[in-house]
């Protein structure tokens, strides 16, 4: 008896077990099924290129990072009839993934998209459409008077077979920045070729050591040296093809010329972010290829420089060239929503916010990527008093963008930061990191999916 | 029969002292285990569920293994993982003991108070906000040890970073947050060390390093296994410290130094769940054999 009532309970015990086994596995079922289940809530009329949700007059959920939260604000304060929900989010660029993390996870959960929402990155457009998260904007949305106003070539890189699918914010299109009254007082010109800008270069590390000609330690340096020198590092050929080539004599020769000034010190290899630039070499630019947004995020609000030092060239060329080409860093891109249910809105607010004189063409910090804004920016800027030039060589610039570099799904500046940065670092040479730059970017590129030759 | 009623007696009253006690047992721990069922068992279920099958939720096999397994960081992200876990755990064990042993010896005066206070305050810091101090710290031009960094040859944030380094950066990090804590608690198990043995050992004519060497670390064992098993599967998801340096040298560290750095590449970058499940799947069963290695070797479950 004794024996056999314990083995009662181990039975029972042992039942139990099981039941809790299988309840568990059906809440797993459950869960599964729900996750999947979740994907594709959309439903309702499609129109405009795609098929949408069911709308409703809720609020506009705008996504923006800090800088563009101004932008967001003034359109709250000049439209207060529009229900809105500004969210501050990391839209940083460097590789930062957390809108392309968010979506996912709200791809699974079925629900949670902003309606409209802003990045720093020029690459979004390439996994967004494969996401099922950005809407074509050329389809109905936008009227195309409105799209045949942004600088030729701009939205390039929203683009995906021939759809547009988010409109390029501001250009980030690189010239050649300069300390005019340094450059006087030293006697120096400006340079217009690459060659007289290595010959500067030399010439500062001798007569004024200390001085720069430039930095190449930022995660963009690829994009400021070696797309202006036309080397096919990133050529984007289709929706998941890349053509890299790193070691063409376009690349090898803007390599040199890298290490050449890295090696006499007239070029930091510190990063113009970096703390210790800031510290110790922000009195100490002489020039300074880089961006449009150079001028008001490193040398105004960065660096500190005073009001009228800072002048602007257009970026050198190679002797024999007919006429300079430019990289790309950056520049933001608006994306809307597929799952939007406030289409009338957020179509609305990404026409003033990428169109409208009131931000783009007075406050935007950045060179706007709409022609007529970008006029008035340009009038902006040169009344702002800050800068020791005028500002022609920007506008130059937006259409001397080499074409063939493009915005692949995986991250040239990571890349960089990873293989190249810490060689440069250590004291390797530019030149000598190209074939493991390129061998780099293959294993990136295939394994986000992407055909590559050479 | 006297024998066999009194055994029947004390059974037949046993159960509803025990029922009652174990109704209490069971009150207490069915939150923990409704939380770990919710948050940790079922969530492992669907993580296995995902990583034998594809997107479309056929069953795949082993192919979301192999495919991660060929993807060309895997093995580097593997190797960097095992050299922490190298470094970590040795540090861990060697310094946490020989600090609780020192910290022991100096009995329980106010030093000791305050040391044991001291050693337990970075693991007051939650993970994120211990690596941003760090942050700080490796970087010469702010560092309140810029000189020292200086005098070890690092001028700046960069030279600190260098993927060489890593490893060591990473266990300084790892050890300054959580050490603390584990001398505390294995300066609690040398309390717990019979004051007869201590005195046999002393009269037998042991001296501190024979008494640390042959009585206490041998019984320290099953806290030393207990903080291994545990530093050795916290230290496999190695991810908020490689994660947070990267951001901040904007790169220069990796996006995808450590296994879970990987798996969270494979879930968002690349929009491959299944292959991260995979990943983690991998994760889970290395630090559960680890574990059953160490427990069956160490004896951890046997009665004194």
């Amino acid at each position: 008896m004794s024996v056999y009532k314990p083995s009662v309970r181990q039975e029972t015990g042992t039942s139990r077990r099981r039941a809790a086994l299988l309840a568990g596995c059906a809440a797993t079922v459950l869960l599964t099924v729900t996750a999947c289940g979740g994907g594709g809530g959309t439903s309702g009329t499609t129109k405009d290129g795609f098929a949408q949700a069911a709308q409703n007059d809720g609020a506009l959920t705008v996504w923006v990072d800090a800088t563009r939260m101004d932008a967001a604000k003034q359109y709250q304060a000049s439209h207060p009839d529009v229900k809105m929900n500004i969210v501050s989010y990391d839209g940083d660029a460097n590789g930062s993934n957390y809108l392309q993390t968010k979506v996912q996870l709200f791809n699974r959960t079925g629900k949670g998209w902003p309606d409209v929402v802003f990045s720093s990155q020029n690459n979004e457009a390439s996994w967004a459409v494969d996401a099922g998260f950005a809407a074509p904007l050329n389809k109905g949305l936008i009227p195309a008077a409105t799209l045949s106003g942004f600088a030729k070539g701009s939205n390039d890189v929203c683009t995906v077979d021939g759809t547009l699918y988010c409109l390029r914010n501001d250009l980030s299109q690189a010239v050649l920045w300069y300390n005019a009254p340094l450059l006087k007082k030293f006697g120096y010109t400006v340079p217009t070729t690459w060659e007289e800008y290595q010959a500067l270069g030399e010439k500062v590390a001798k007569e004024h050591p200390g001085y720069l000609v430039g930095d190449a330690g930022d995660t963009f340096t690829p994009e400021i040296y070696l797309w202006a020198s036309k080397c096919g590092a990133n050529h984007i050929t289709g929706p998941k093809a890349v053509s890299v080539n790193t070691t063409s004599e376009a690349c090898t020769k803007m390599a040199t010329l890298l290490d050449v000034l890295i090696k006499n010190r007239s070029m930091s290899i510190s990063g113009v972010f970096s703390t210790d630039f800031a510290k110790n070499e922000a009195d100490k630019v002489l020039l300074m290829p880089g961006p449009a947004w150079y001028g008001g995020a490193v040398f105004k609000d960065g660096l500190k420089t005073p009001a009228k030092q800072i002048a602007v060239a257009p970026i050198p060329q190679w002797q024999g060239d007919t006429s300079p080409s430019t990289g790309n860093v950056g520049g933001g891109t608006w994306l809307l929503s597929k799952h939007s249910s406030h289409l009338k809105a957020a179509t609305d607010f990404l026409k003033w916010v990428t169109t409208d004189n009131a931000y783009q063409g007075e406050k935007a910090p950045g060179f706007p990527a709409y022609a007529p804004a970008a006029e008035n920016w340009l009038k902006a800027q040169a009344a702002s008093g800050y800068y020791a030039s005028d500002l022609t060589a920007l506008k130059d610039a937006s259409s001397q963008v080499w074409s063939d570099w493009g915005s692949g799904q995986f991250s040239q500046e990571a890349i960089w930061a990873a293989t190249v940065k810490p060689g440069i670092t250590q004291g390797k040479t530019i030149e000598s990191l190209l074939p493991a730059w390129q061998d780099s970017i293959v294993k990136y590129a295939q394994a986000d999916g992407y055909k590559v030759s050479k | 029969m006297t024998v066999t009623h009194s055994s029947a007696g004390s059974v037949r009253g046993r159960p509803r002292g025990t029922s009652r006690q174990s109704r209490a047992g069971v009150a207490f721990v069915a939150g923990y285990v409704l939380l770990l069922i919710a948050f940790g068992v079922l969530p492992t279920c669907y993580a296995i569920y995902f990583a034998f099958t594809n997107a479309g939720g056929a069953f795949t096999g082993i192919s979301n293994f192999v495919t991660t397994a060929q993807d060309f960081r895997f093995v580097d992200s593997l190797g960097h993982v095992a050299l922490y876990l190298v470094f970590w755990l040795l540090s861990l064990v060697v310094f946490v003991v020989v600090l609780a042993l020192l910290l022991h010896r100096l009995s329980s005066g106010p030093v000791s108070q305050a040391l044991r206070f001291l050693y337990y305050i970075p693991g007051a810091l939650a993970g994120a906000a211990s690596v941003l101090v760090w942050l700080f710290m490796l970087d010469p031009t702010v560092s309140p040890v810029s000189s020292l960094l200086e005098t070890l040859g690092f001028h700046t944030f960069g030279e600190v970073i260098a993927p060489g380094n890593l490893a060591l950066l990473f266990t300084i990090i790892a050890f300054w947050t959580g050490a603390g804590g584990w001398i505390v608690v294995m300066y609690g198990a040398l309390n717990n060390i019979p004051r007869d043995v201590m005195e046999a050992a002393r009269i037998d004519g042991a001296n501190g390093w024979q008494t640390a060497w042959r009585v206490q670390i041998p019984m320290l064992r099953k806290w030393i296994v207990y903080m291994v098993i545990l530093a050795f599967a916290g230290g496999a998801q190695l991810f908020v410290e490689p994660q947070l340096l990267s951001l901040a040298s904007t790169g220069v560290a990796g996006r995808d130094y450590s296994l879970n750095q990987l798996t969270y590449d494979f879930a968002f970058q690349m929009n491959n769940i299944n292959g991260a499940a995979a990943v983690s799947v991998e994760l889970l069963v290395v630090s559960v054999s680890v574990a059953g290695v160490f427990v069956a070797r160490s004896g951890f479950f046997d009665a004194d």
